[in-house]
């Protein structure tokens, strides 16, 4: 199977997995190879390199997909378009406010509060938000194809349960009503409110409960709408035509997070295709086994290859016969973890992939 | 206290890990804390001097609540799903609770009840973006809450994660260009943040073997042109691509020497199925030479 059979029909792909397993460049990798098949495709990257990112004209600021020139593509014949863009999440959060927002007014009274401050420029958390954020508003436009780069969190599972932390907080109609004082909603949480609210004051302060009532306050109908938001992003997720793709390499650690993500995808009933494992080191093609590697190396028939350099490499061999072995049984427990879910593997290439000629190498393994 | 970040896939837990076991080594009584919260939320023992824990920011609420507030306060807010959610959804309450669990890891008076204390705590932070967030919390936090037992608590952490006899960081990489970019920029964060830190030190993972020289691989690229047997091909292109690979991983290595020099520790790529304890202390002896 190749990578256009595996998201073949799906109208969003979100690239998903830990830190450091070429999330990025995969993601690009993908967008290309369909957008050579005539889609036309807009990938979201969060935080590329800054060689890959130039490479695709994406130096430019505007937090928004651009067109990517075909010749900056070598080797690719694009059937269809490529559409670019770097996400930036201060903006795209502040973008949010003023489309949800009563009036501009209201929208810069907002972008001024502290709270909201915090809330939009602190790293955890926000990224996450805004990049279904993003995906929700260019789910609207008339692409074919949305691939989406997930941000670099320590576990994968963050990614799906930072957003509706997000949204909770904006959302919370709840909490409005207990941070407004005398308000019914205090009346109708009955027991709770008062001594919630006083231990609230006791614990985190009263400034921080006055700012954050400030902030609920001018936030005031638009609750509605951000609870809105997340229902529909939520289907948007579970959508028949949305895929998601587990990025790994073929090392323990990731594979161990890609079990578990993948558990949570099953668990939150979201459409799961398959998955690709980057870096994985390719066994030796077995010689037959009474001769060995050792047996076919040229040490007597090839002159200039001395002994001493030859043990030497013959050490380097078994050594990446190791790793080999590793990663074939690393896969095979991610394989065991699946329900059938294709796995596409990509061999390590002993180099940085994180330009233009690394994106074209993942691209031709993973449309082979 | 140690921080110890870097770049996602680096081996920052492998790493800190072996810098437990060193520190258990040389007799302190050592806690390795990661922030995933996956694995046990108890202090555990895993060798001689040394315990894991994972901290979450649910169990540290608790924990914290039990402790501060007095009487059915403290019940009632445990109880209530309102006080959970809002807090966990106030930005940075997550980190700020970490954080606080953390500190009092590293109190000689532990608050936790028949809790011992440690000599260090090492911690098993997140990637470099997020690790460098996490220390900036309670001084974030600190100045929104301004007042309050919480702010409070927030400026006694601060203080103390400002305080380089307490406090450092270690960065780890591997001699690769985005983690060593992600080292360098991580540096500079610290060192323009309201507290400034400082690296203690960086430590360069995974680092392959130097087994080829140049000359060694033009011997190997003639054999591989002149091979006549096929079998033979694949086993030297291997050696010709860790030796690529080792030229690429000595220019990133020269760049952290260049910023850091002796600052920067080495340990070799280990070339075993997995890491386990006798791996750890193998990196464990590198780390304390």
């Amino acid at each position: 199977m190749n990578a256009a059979e595996l998201i073949e029909g799906r109208r969003i792909c979100i690239c998903v997995g830990g830190g450091g397993v070429g999330k990025t460049t995969t993601s690009a990798a993908l967008a290309v190879g369909m957008a050579a098949r005539g889609l036309k495709v807009a990938v979201v990257t969060i935080d590329p390199a800054r060689r890959l990112a130039n490479a695709l004209g994406l130096e430019e600021l505007g937090n928004e997909p651009r067109l990517v020139a075909p010749d900056r593509l070598p080797g690719i014949e694009l059937r269809g378009e490529l559409w670019a863009m770097m996400l930036d999440p201060k903006r795209t959060f502040d973008d949010l406010i003023d489309r949800v927002a009563p009036s501009p007014e209201r929208a810069e009274e907002i972008k001024q509060n502290g709270v909201y401050r915090q809330l939009s420029s602190a790293v955890s958390g926000s990224q996450e938000f805004t990049a279904i954020e993003k995906l929700y508003e260019l789910a609207e436009a008339d692409y074919d194809l949305l691939v989406l780069d997930t941000p670099p969190a320590h576990n994968a599972v963050e990614f799906l349960s930072a957003p509706g932390r997000l949204t909770a907080f904006l959302g919370g109609g709840a909490l409005q009503a207990l941070l407004r004082p005398s308000g019914i909603g205090m009346r109708l949480l009955g027991l709770g409110a008062a001594p919630v609210l006083a231990a609230l004051k006791l614990v985190t302060g009263v400034d921080l409960v006055s700012d954050l009532t400030a902030f609920f306050t001018l936030l005031g109908g638009m609750t509605e709408e951000f609870n809105a938001r997340a229902a529909r992003v939520e289907q948007l997720l579970g959508a028949t035509d949305t895929a998601f793709v587990l990025v790994s390499s073929a090392q323990d650690r990731p594979i161990d997070e890609a079990i578990r993500f993948r558990e949570t995808l099953r668990r939150d009933e979201l459409p799961f295709v398959g998955a690709i494992v980057n870096r994985v080191n390719q066994p030796l093609p077995a010689a037959a086994p009474e001769r060995g590697a050792e047996a076919s190396l040229p040490q007597d028939d090839v002159p200039g290859l001395p002994p001493e350099l030859a043990t030497r490499v013959l050490a380097c061999a078994a050594d990446h016969a190791v790793l080999a072995q590793r990663d074939r049984a690393n896969i095979e427990r991610l394989r065991a973890a699946f329900a059938g879910e294709p796995i596409l593997q990509v061999p390590d290439f002993s180099a940085d992939v994180h330009d233009i000629e690394g994106l074209l190498a993942i691209h031709r393994v993973l449309f082979r | 206290m140690i921080f110890v970040t870097g770049k996602g896939g680096v081996g920052k837990t492998t790493v800190a890990l072996a810098l437990g076991l060193a520190g258990a080594h040389a007799g302190r009584r050592t806690i390795v804390a990661d922030l995933g919260g996956i694995g046990d939320q108890a202090e555990v023992q895993v060798a001689p001097g040394l315990f894991r824990i994972s901290v979450d920011p649910q169990s540290a609420m608790e924990e914290y609540l039990s402790v501060k507030v007095p009487g059915p306060a403290a019940a009632a807010l445990r109880g209530s799903r309102l006080f959970q959610s809002f807090a966990m959804a106030t930005p940075g309450m997550r980190e700020l609770l970490c954080m606080g669990k953390l500190w009092e890891l590293a109190q000689f008076e532990r608050r936790t009840p028949d809790a011992d204390a440690y000599d260090l705590v090492i911690v098993d932070a997140p990637a470099s973006g997020h690790g460098a967030a996490l220390l900036r919390t309670p001084r974030t936090f600190a100045e929104i809450a301004r007042v309050g037992p919480i702010a409070h608590q927030a400026r006694t952490i601060a203080d103390t994660i400002a305080d380089p006899v307490f406090t450092a960081v270690v960065a780890v990489s591997t001699a690769e260009e985005m983690p060593v970019n992600e080292t360098l920029e991580l540096r500079d964060a610290l060192a323009t943040a309201t507290d400034p830190l400082e690296l203690e030190r960086v430590i360069l993972n995974g680092r392959y073997p130097d087994r080829f020289g140049a000359a060694d691989a033009e011997l190997l690229s003639a054999a591989r042109e002149a091979s006549p047997q096929p079998a033979a091909v694949p086993v030297l292109d291997v050696a010709l691509a860790e030796h690529h690979r080792a030229a690429l991983q000595q220019l990133q290595e020269r760049r952290l020497r260049a910023e850091f020099g002796e600052r920067l520790q080495v340990l070799p790529y280990l070339f075993t199925p997995s890491v386990e304890l006798p791996q750890l202390e193998l990196l464990a002896t590198e780390l304390a030479r």
